[in-house]
């Protein structure tokens, strides 16, 4: 069973951030699995490469939770694709998210770069 | 997670299969615009995605509960090898069931007839009202199935008892739906006028009876409906309220039914009508008991005041005794009537009702449990040596899983499906056979005279333990042997698996001793089912004074047929000859009592003044019944016609009369007189012939002095002729032919028949049952056990094929292979059939007094049991042995 709760940072520090950043792609409007992997790689400037079969368990995990919801629509290029959008209680969690990410970036960077 | 995913899983599964798919067709649309070829594009689609399978299988398993799933996946994995193997899951399962089944079957029973309180209100306040221990005997008259009360003695009790709130008295007749031609009977009750408020039970519709509704010489009573009668006559109809109902020729009108749980106080027997107390005249006409006072028929209930012990009420019943019996003494002789004034009121515990097959069938129920008991014993024996046996034979396949990463817990938890499934479907079986069993008993002890009902519900507490001890079995003895299978390193139970030549002892002790109980055990219950079987045989063979074969038992009951007294007499000659001229009839007579019929006549003797104290029994019969009953006259004659109503009294009596009161004398000619009460003459009686001993009320029995006198020189015989008949025509023509003849002599007769055979029969019940439930119990578990032993036997061949190999190489014969396997056996049987033979004995002794002619330590039963379990499970254990011996040595040591 999928382990519940709020994931502990370390270890699984990517697998929250790609959570994160799933969140953060939806919540500019609904999207497939394809085009949120594609703007998650576009809007980091191609620094986080997401290796798309990943992604799936991740939407899987998120409407689970109930963060996200899906419904069946047709892509641009006319094809049927599964599309999410945010919950509102995603959109809360993804604040939530957002400020314990930046939390642990100040945090790490104290450590990193002592004033 | 929710159980709606877990349960559409598999659809998820297709969505998210779908899902990949239109992922990989839009990145591959992409590539294609990207300018890639299309088999390109394919590829680098799936390049980018990773592996789709693996994906669904992680979304796959976010959905399982892994337990359930685990679990379910375990129990079809477990039914499934038991399909492979059919021998051993029949075995098993069967095993659990008889073993189940048989205990709650015979619980469900003594719970219904011993340990279950009446369906009524508070009924542990409920407690009969009867004489203490009444030495020196009541004599009288006697009637119905509780005579505990008289009806003058119940009057004097209801006045001056202040223990019970209520107190209430009832009889339990037989009434007769029809007014002429063949009987049909209905069970009745007469009850008094508290007895169902005593009782505190209501009516289901209408009402029940009052106090109000039982006057003395009430003359168109009410009566009230049990359930099941009301369902069977009149189809469960609101309408039978109001109608009104013949009874012994007399109307009563139906005011109620009674709840379908209510089946009155007596336990083994339910009622279709009850009607008030003050009706017993109607139904007896002039042999009404009500006003005599040496008339007992009446048991007597009371309920207890809110706060009066059981202690308090028998103080207080002590204490009217002497005023109530002083104000009731019958015209006794002197000695009687000094008993009687003695007597003293007792009360006993009542709430699980009053029962006749109590006192029958408690002590042959507790024994019958005893033995499913030891068959469940058996059956777990044999369920662990089972269990023990598969286990270990996996114990290399368990090496092999663990070897390539089974988790230990996982294979665990897969025998534990195994045993659990096995030991569901068992105690599943068991519930059904318990139903079935316990039926066919009650169904075994109803008699068409004596309709047996007893409540049955499953006792699920023990079903439930006797279930569990299975359940716990299989656990045990699956899971130990797997628990230490996995706890071997891998490698060394592989090793251990397949390269042993011989077994070892340590790991195989367990098992044989499990045989040796089970040979034991065994042992005993045959031994018991052939002391049964014996002793039922013994009583069917033995010499009972007459041959009960082709006798026909006619019953007719005159009391409407409107002859007047003086008129009796004559009257049943007429019958009678009538019935003896019926073609196909050889020879028929009238006999008052008709041997081992239950009921009895005796009284004592003076000869020249002199009383004995020896009971002799008495029967009243016309000339011809010795050679109809085929009874031989030993000396002088039968009754010849000759003896009229005001001649002098003729008696034709038994050798062991003649023995007893004539020893060394020729006992023809000689007198004696029926002592009487002061206020009757002593009618002297003359000797006339001397018959062979007969059996009298029972076959059980010894013989006793018996006495005939004829029925021609009774003046005033009761309104009821019993005559017996030989013939050999088919049954159902004599019956027709005989009701026309009854009949056409007069239309108001009711006849009733019953053949010897069938009476005799029911009068030995209890062998029959016995005999037939141990002797299926006993020979169960002789099955059980040398399935036991063959099962050990053919293990410990499989386990040596190597030692039988390297033996027969070196030059063992097929005989020795043989002969060293059958002395295994044979140690086995033998240290079985020691102990089993000590504790048979020992437990017999508990059974004597349900023997006949036979002693609990019987050395030929036990021989013979001994005897019959040895051969069967040698022959069990020859199999085995000659498979052994057909070994080919070669092929046994190539293996492996």
């Amino acid at each position: 069973m999928p382990k519940r709760g709020k994931s502990p940072i370390q270890g699984e520090l990517l697998q929250g951030t790609l959570d994160l950043l799933i969140l953060k792609t939806l919540a500019l409007g609904a999207a497939h699995g394809h085009t949120i992997a594609y703007a998650i790689e576009h809007r980091s400037e191609e620094v986080l490469q997401v290796e798309h079969g990943s992604l799936y368990p991740a939407l899987h995990r998120l409407e689970d939770r109930g963060w996200i919801s899906s419904f069946w629509g047709t892509s641009e290029n006319n094809r049927r694709a599964r599309y999410y959008r945010l919950t509102p209680a995603g959109k809360k969690q993804l604040t939530a998210q957002t400020n314990r990410w930046d939390e642990i970036v100040r945090a790490v960077n104290r450590i990193l770069r002592p004033a | 997670m929710s159980w709606s995913r877990f349960l559409r899983r598999s659809r998820w599964d297709d969505e998210r299969a779908r899902e990949l798919d239109a992922h990989l067709a839009i990145e591959t649309d992409d590539n294609l615009a990207r300018g890639m070829s299309p088999g390109e594009a394919r590829d680098a689609a799936r390049r980018k995605l990773g592996n789709a399978t693996l994906v669904r299988e992680e979304i796959y398993q976010m959905n399982t509960l892994t337990l359930v799933d685990g679990a379910w996946r375990d129990l079809k994995y477990g039914a499934r090898l038991l399909r492979v193997n059919p021998a051993f899951a029949v075995v098993a399962i069967l095993s659990l069931a008889l073993g189940v089944g048989a205990n709650a079957a015979i619980f469900q029973l003594l719970d219904a007839v011993r340990i279950r309180t009446l369906p009524v209100k508070n009924a542990e306040e409920l407690v009969e009202i009867r004489i203490a221990d009444p030495n020196g005997g009541r004599t009288g008259q006697f009637s119905g199935r509780r005579p505990s009360l008289t009806n003058p003695l119940w009057e004097q009790v209801r006045e001056r008892q202040q223990v019970f709130s209520e107190a209430f008295v009832w009889a339990s007749p037989a009434f007769d739906l029809t007014t002429g031609g063949e009987a049909r009977s209905a069970l009745g009750l007469w009850v008094s006028g508290d007895f169902f408020n005593g009782l505190g039970v209501p009516a289901l519709i209408g009402r029940t009876l009052t106090s109000a509704d039982d006057r003395r010489g009430c003359a168109a009573p009410p009566a009230v409906l049990s359930y099941g009668f009301w369902q069977r006559e009149y189809a469960g109809s609101p309408s039978a309220i109001g109608r009104s109902i013949m009874l012994d020729g007399h109307s009563f009108d139906i005011v109620g039914v009674t709840p379908a749980s209510f089946f009155g106080v007596e336990v083994g027997r339910s009622f279709d009508v009850a009607v008030p107390l003050c009706a017993e005249p109607l139904s007896r006409g002039p042999l009404t008991l009500m006003e005599r006072k040496d008339g007992w028929f009446l048991g007597a209930i009371g309920r207890l005041k809110p706060g009066v012990t059981l202690d308090q009420a028998r103080a207080q019943l002590a204490s009217i005794s002497a005023p109530t019996f002083q104000a009731t003494l019958p015209s006794y002789r002197p000695e009687d009537a000094k008993h009687y004034l003695e007597f003293k009121l007792g009360a006993y515990p009542a709430g699980t009702g009053i029962s006749q097959l109590r006192r029958q069938y408690e002590s042959p129920l507790w024994l019958l449990l005893a033995t499913t008991g030891l068959v469940l014993l058996i059956a777990c024996a044999n369920l662990a040596n089972l269990m023990l046996a598969r286990a270990t034979a996996r114990e290399r396949e368990i090496a092999v899983r663990l070897a390539i990463g089974a988790s230990r817990w996982r294979i665990v938890r897969q025998l534990l499906a195994e045993s659990l499934l096995i030991a569901a479907i068992g105690s599943a079986a068991g519930a059904v056979l318990a139903q079935w069993l316990s039926r066919f008993m009650v169904g075994f002890l109803t008699t068409e005279n004596n309709r047996i009902f007893v409540a049955l519900t499953l006792d699920w507490r023990i079903f439930a333990f006797t279930a569990a001890l299975g359940v716990l079995t299989c656990l045990i003895f699956g899971l130990v042997p797997a628990i230490r299978a996995t706890s071997l390193a891998p490698g060394a139970a592989m090793k251990a698996g397949s390269r042993g030549s011989t077994d070892t002892r340590e790991r195989f002790g367990m098992r044989r001793a499990l045989v040796v109980a089970q040979v034991a055990l065994s042992l005993v219950l045959l031994v018991g089912a052939l002391l049964f079987v014996r002793s039922l045989r013994n009583l069917m063979t033995l010499d009972a004074g007459f041959r009960q074969d082709g006798i026909l038992v006619v019953s007719m009951d005159l009391r409407h047929a409107g002859v007047p007294d003086d008129r009796r007499v004559a009257l049943f000659a007429d019958v009678n000859a009538k019935i003896g001229a019926v073609p196909g009839v050889t020879s028929a007579a009238q006999a008052m009592i008709v041997p081992v019929s239950g009921s009895g006549w005796n009284e004592y003797i003076v000869i020249d003044g002199k009383k004995y104290s020896d009971h002799v029994n008495f029967n009243a019969v016309s000339d011809g019944y010795f050679r109809t009953m085929g009874t031989p006259l030993l000396a002088g004659r039968d009754f010849d016609g000759r003896e009229w109503p005001g001649a002098e009294k003729a008696a034709i009596v038994t050798e062991l009369f003649a023995h007893k009161f004539f020893a060394g004398q020729d006992p023809i000619g000689k007198v004696f007189q029926v002592d009487e009460p002061p206020d009757r003459p002593k009618t002297i009686a003359r000797i006339v012939g001397v018959v062979r001993d007969t059996k009298y009320t029972d076959l059980r029995e010894e013989f006793t002095p018996l006495v005939f006198f004829a029925v021609s020189q009774n003046q005033h015989p009761d309104p009821f002729l019993q005559v017996v008949l030989r013939s050999s025509a088919p049954l159902a023509t004599i019956t027709s032919a005989v009701t026309s003849v009854v009949t056409q002599a007069n239309s108001n007769i009711i006849v009733q028949f019953q053949t010897l055979p069938s009476m005799v029969r029911d009068s030995l019940m209890r062998e029959r049952l016995m005999a037939t439930l141990s002797g299926f119990f006993g020979a169960l578990a002789g099955l059980i056990a040398t399935i036991g032993l063959y099962g050990v036997m053919s293990y410990t061949v499989a386990r040596r094929r190597n030692e039988i190999g390297i033996r027969m190489a070196l030059g063992a014969g097929r005989r020795d292979v043989v002969r060293m396997v059958m002395r295994e056996a044979g140690v086995l049987l033998i240290a079985g059939v020691l102990v089993g033979t000590a504790l048979a004995i020992a437990a017999a002794r508990t059974a004597s007094t349900l023997l006949f002619g036979l002693h609990p330590g019987d050395p030929a039963t036990l021989a013979l049991a001994a005897g019959g379990l040895g051969l069967v499970a040698m022959l069990a254990s020859y199999l085995p042995a000659l498979r052994a011996s057909r070994l080919e040595p070669t092929e046994a040591l190539r293996e492996e």
